[in-house]
């Protein structure tokens, strides 16, 4: 290891352990002041519960006590609101302000809990950020500055030698896998109060697809696990390490942002230069991702620093998360408009249609309508019509925000993808699964809508929109999506999940100028390149036969292209020969005519 | 009808697959090295940490059975041409057949060098090669020697390197590779080779290897007298038709088992491919053994069909290769030798960096193109094969030469640059007429 190397990791190291150990940092007091809760009447009764109960004023060190305590406080609140407005609400006051549903527990305890702590990091936030984001950016950069020395070229040493990209062994990733999938779907039934309904549908569905995998394949291996599939025969530990850290990561981002209010502290002073608001789970989300997208894409620039391509994709993907996900919404909210992405397109945004975003956007004037018909136009013609020109890889390695932080934080896991025939199998299922059901919903929110019924058939809408953006959104997008990056791949999402890519690559496949061709007998079969493709597709098996590669699933990343040794692969566009791209050409090198003179 | 392959390299499977296609004869595949077929040019890969050794393999396990071609392992000690029957060195019992392919690929060549088999020895060509220099590394290496200057030399070379472990590499010309490359090439390779650290010495041979009493090698003697203590050597100085088990057979051998234009040795019914054939009348320009996977490829396909009932001539069509030379990729198409013939002429053009090149050769009278050498730039393989088959006019492709770039979007074209060295050796004004773009060359291949 080069020694700016072993800085960068020591740097880094230091930064993640501040960054974690922040999170316990602190006393927990709960004052008039630091209750937040905008609510009157809410505010009112929990004031006066947490006063009886003795939790006002009461200093506590433990996070999670006092997260328990406040809750019951809550609890009893919404009780004893509920036994109020039965008496009688007060004057013109609606039921629905008045009384406390549970859905407002999580907001209410997780800006209470931040302003209730004092103590280092609320002290000192300044101090706290060049701890974590800015020393942990610095330890990168450092880390990557060999990548930008000595001779360029593919570097791919060791990376089936690392513990932290190896991958993991085919019964731990099962393992991983299951367990994350039934952790998912147990919680679900508390996201849906108690419904076990959909976590049950889910189940079925899951089960479906396994059994169409693998009871109608014929493909009856013989005895040890198939060549291709992404298992190495050693355990990448600190692959595991990393992959449960960014769960645990995602879990608390999502699901219990109270306990990770220590870092909106941290980040409160950018936020509020950026958007004059405090910083929420949201904001800590997207300043992480950006700082991370920066510096791993510039360790991605210097990893191929003699690839035009790669560069410039690089630097377009960094481009569009800092200006048009991370700036732009911020400064669009200080300026009182909708906070808006630009480049966020329907099914991946797939709040696009909800209400209250609806509502919000017709009620901002001009700039609002034009976000939704800017909106609506790029899903309609945005959409087909550029991924007719380029193929889906504008959007899916340029553009998008997902595809930029697996194409940074990600790269050195893109070896991972499982490249069976078995899992294109299950890709295909579950990502146009997945859009279905994006499409379902949507249409569903969208009938609520316009007819103001939540019941459509035997269907709610408000419960399936709110499991679609907890199984998919979420858990799918977030849990699975980042957190699997060292156990399968940096697409795992982009590749089964993303509905999106899923409607980008029907284009793809159907009626694109977009293909990767090969150079004619060239190619050696060595298999760089269905290695290091991150979409897990076989790209050596349409290489060694000269074939042209038209895959749904393909992003154009160009690093087949790049690894290739050989000098065998090209990302083109062309219609010359639209209609014909997938005909399987050339067998190697005998003449057709001279076969049919002998024959 | 049952055909049995010796061999499961690209020549045998390239076969195996195209017989299945065309037919339903019974195929059996036999191998002594892996279970099932694997990219030997992948290997260095794997030692490297770029790939795991199922990732070398192109089809899954279930690729086999789906095509029913069945997969036999065990290594063929006898062949009994007369009663159509193989026997093995396994407990196996013997395997009768009507058609026999033998594809059992090459060997590395040992000169008989003193101590040549002492333990950490070995050349690189099987799996077995791949685990020796494993075991070898576990146990530490303070240098390693390569011995010979080609292709898979080079490769070794960058495999120990990637471990940090020093190498020295003894090469017998006075620059890398010179007896296939050009001069500017090859000296463009031996700086490479130095600017990665590697101790290149050139104009060596190796003498003896000297053992360190424990059967293990301890340094290396080179002609020059030098002593160079290491703890591994790699022979490298090229390979040899692996047909060792054919000695005591009726089929005829020479270098390689002699086979004719349509594949076939002396004996009815047995056929060679790959690199263990050796052409009684090569094609005209052409080598009668040409250990490459491409023409290995090549011939599996040809004799597919002939055994199918589409009698085929081999035709391997204008020559090709490619390779890399650590950070350097290199590819040819056509008639580029080292030394160039009299009535030849060539254009080079050579990036400033030094790791690129362009050579375009043509015939200096009829001013017909005859080969293109590149380093690391890429070029279109059938665009350059079209217009060396139709003796194309070297104005005419240099006019074109952009529909040859391969190099990714946004690279940097240098085509106008070897225009322009045309341009100025013939006192012409050609100027690129077309564009790199796709439609062109689908338009251009397809007229
Ligand atoms: C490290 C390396 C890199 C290379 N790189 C390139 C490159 O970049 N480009 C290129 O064109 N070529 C390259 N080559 C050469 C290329 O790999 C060979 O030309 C090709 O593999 C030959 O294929 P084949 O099918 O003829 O034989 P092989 O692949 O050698 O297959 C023969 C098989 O038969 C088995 N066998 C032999 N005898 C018996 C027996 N008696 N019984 C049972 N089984 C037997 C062997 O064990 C072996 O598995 C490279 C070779 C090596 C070693
Ligand atoms: S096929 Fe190539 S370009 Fe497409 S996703 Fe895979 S590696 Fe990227
Ligand atoms: S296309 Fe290139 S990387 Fe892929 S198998 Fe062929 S030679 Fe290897």
């Amino acid at each position: 290891m080069h020694f700016l190397e072993k800085i960068g990791i020591t740097l880094l190291i230091i930064a993640f352990t501040f960054f974690t150990l922040s999170l316990g940092l602190g006393s927990y007091q709960l004052t008039e002041d630091s209750l937040k809760i905008s609510n009157e009447y809410h505010k009112k009764e929990v004031l006066s519960v947490a006063e009886e109960t003795g939790l006002l004023n009461q200093e506590y060190d433990s996070r999670p006590a006092f997260i328990t305590d406040f809750k019951n406080v809550l609890k009893a609140s919404t009780k004893n609101l509920e036994a109020k407005a039965a008496d009688g609400l007060p004057e013109g006051v609606n039921e629905w302000d008045f009384k406390m549903g549970d859905w407002t527990y999580k907001d209410y305890t997780m800006y209470t809990v931040k302003h209730s702590t004092t103590g280092m990091v609320a002290n000192n936030p300044f101090l706290f950020l060049l701890l974590t984001f800015i020393l942990g950016a610095i330890g990168v950069i450092i880390h990557s500055i060999p990548k930008f020395m000595g001779i360029a070229g593919i570097k791919n040493n060791h990376i089936y030698q690392s513990a932290m990209t190896r991958g993991l062994t085919l019964s731990v990733r099962s393992i991983m896998l299951t367990a994350t999938i039934f952790g998912v779907l147990v919680y679900g039934i508390f996201y849906l109060k108690g419904n076990f309904m959909w976590s049950l549908i889910t189940l079925v569905v899951m089960a479906l697809i396994t059994y169409l995998v693998f009871v109608k394949e014929n493909e009856k291996e013989p005895d040890h696990n198939p060549p291709k599939s992404a298992s190495p025969d050693a355990l990448g530990w600190l692959g595991l390490v990393t992959g449960i850290y960014l769960i645990g990561f995602y879990i608390l981002l999502y699901w219990s942002p109270a306990y990770i209010t220590n870092w909106m502290l941290i980040t409160d002073p950018v936020s509020k230069m950026l958007s004059g608001n405090e910083a929420s789970q949201w904001f800590v989300y997207g300043f992480l991702y950006t700082i991370v997208m920066l510096v791993m894409g510039l360790r991605m620039i210097g990893k191929y620093r003699h690839n035009q391509y790669q560069i410039l994709r690089t630097i377009s993907v960094i481009f569009f998360q800092t200006v048009f996900a991370f700036t732009l919404p911020e400064i669009l909210v200080r300026l009182n408009y909708p906070y808006y992405d630009f480049k966020n397109i329907w099914p991946l945004n797939y709040t696009f249609f909800f209400d209250w975003n609806l509502n919000q956007l017709i009620d901002s004037g001009g700039l609002g309508i034009f976000m939704l018909v800017w909106g609506i136009v790029l899903v309609i013609i945005g959409v087909p019509l550029i991924t007719y020109f380029f193929g889906k890889r504008w959007y899916c390695s340029w553009v998008c925000g997902c595809g930029g932080l697996a194409e940074t934080l990600g790269d050195p896991y893109r070896q991972l993808s499982d490249k069976s025939l078995r899992a294109w199998k299950f890709e295909r299922y579950i990502i146009h699964g997945v859009l279905v059901f994006a499409v379902v919903m949507t249409a569903l929110v969208l009938y609520s809508y316009f007819t103001g019924s939540s019941n459509v058939l035997f269907l709610n809408s408000d419960t399936v929109r709110s499991w679609y953006g907890f199984l998919i959104g979420s858990a799918f997008a977030g849990v699975v999506g980042t957190g699997f990056y060292p156990l399968m791949g940096n697409r795992t999402w982009c590749r089964f999940g993303c509905p999106l890519a899923a409607y980008l690559g029907l284009v793809q496949r159907f009626k694109s100028r977009f293909r990767i061709t090969t150079n004619g007998g060239q190619c050696i079969s060595c298999g760089n390149c269905s290695t290091y493709c991150e979409m897990g597709i076989d790209v050596r098996a349409y290489a060694q036969k000269g074939q042209n590669i038209v895959r749904s699933s393909c992003v154009g990343c160009g690093v087949c292209a790049a690894v290739c040794p050989r000098g065998v692969l090209r990302l083109e566009n062309g219609s010359a020969d639209i209609s014909s791209r997938t005909t399987e050409l050339k067998t190697i090198h005998i003449t057709e005519d001279q076969i049919k003179l002998l024959s | 009808m049952h055909i049995a392959i010796i061999g499961n390299g690209i020549s045998g499977v390239t076969a195996a697959r195209f017989i299945r296609k065309m037919s339903d004869h019974r195929i059996t595949m036999i191998s002594a090295e892996t279970d099932y077929f694997f990219s030997r040019t992948a290997l260095m890969y794997i030692y490297m940490g770029h790939m795991r050794f199922e990732d070398t393999q192109p089809y899954e396990p279930w690729f086999w059975k789906k095509n029913r071609i069945d997969l036999l392992k065990g290594y063929v000690e006898k062949i009994d041409t007369d009663n159509k029957e193989l026997h093995f060195r396994e407990n196996l019992s013997s395997l009768k057949y009507d058609k026999l392919i033998i594809a059992t690929g090459s060997k590395s060549n040992k000169f008989g060098w003193p101590g040549q088999d002492l333990k950490n020895v070995g050349g690189l060509y099987s799996y077995q090669d791949l685990e020796a220099m494993e075991a070898a590394s576990a146990d530490g290496i303070n240098r390693a020697i390569i011995v010979g200057g080609g292709l898979i030399g080079i490769e070794m070379a960058e495999m120990f390197h990637t471990r940090h472990i020093p190498v020295t590499f003894l090469v017998r010309e006075n620059s890398y590779w010179n007896n296939i490359l050009p001069a500017e090439e090859s000296q463009m390779v031996n700086r490479h080779i130095r600017e990665h650290g590697f101790d290149l010495k050139l104009e060596t041979e190796l003498k003896e290897i000297v053992d360190d009493g424990t059967g293990k090698v301890k340094a290396v003697v080179t002609n020059k007298g030098e002593t160079i203590e290491c703890k591994y050597v790699g022979l490298t100085a090229g390979v040899s038709p692996n047909i060792d088990f054919l000695k005591d057979s009726n089929i005829e051998t020479k270098r390689g088992v002699l086979v004719n234009e349509y594949l076939e040795t002396n004996v009815s019914d047995v056929y060679a491919i790959g690199d263990c054939s050796e052409h009684r009348n090569p094609v005209e320009g052409r080598r009668p053994i040409e250990a490459i996977w491409y023409t290995g490829r090549m011939m599996g396909e040809t004799l597919a069909h002939t055994i199918c009932q589409q009698k085929t001539k081999y035709d391997p069509g204008v020559w090709f290769n490619s390779a890399k030379f650590l950070d350097i990729e290199y590819q040819v198409y056509g008639d580029v030798q080292a030394k160039m013939p009299e009535n030849y002429q060539a254009i080079y053009w050579e990036h400033r960096d030094g790791r690129k090149s362009i050579r375009i050769i043509y015939e200096k009278d009829t001013k017909v193109i005859k080969g293109f050498n590149l380093m690391g730039v890429r070029y279109r393989h059938e665009v350059c094969e079209k217009w060396l088959k139709e003796k194309t006019n070297i104005e005419t492709v240099l006019k074109d030469l952009s529909l040859a770039n391969f190099d990714p979007e946004f690279y940097k074209e240098y085509e106008a640059e070897v225009l322009a060295i045309y341009n100025q050796q013939n006192g012409t004004n050609l100027q690129l007429k077309k564009k790199r773009s796709w439609n062109q060359v689908f338009t251009f291949l397809s007229s």
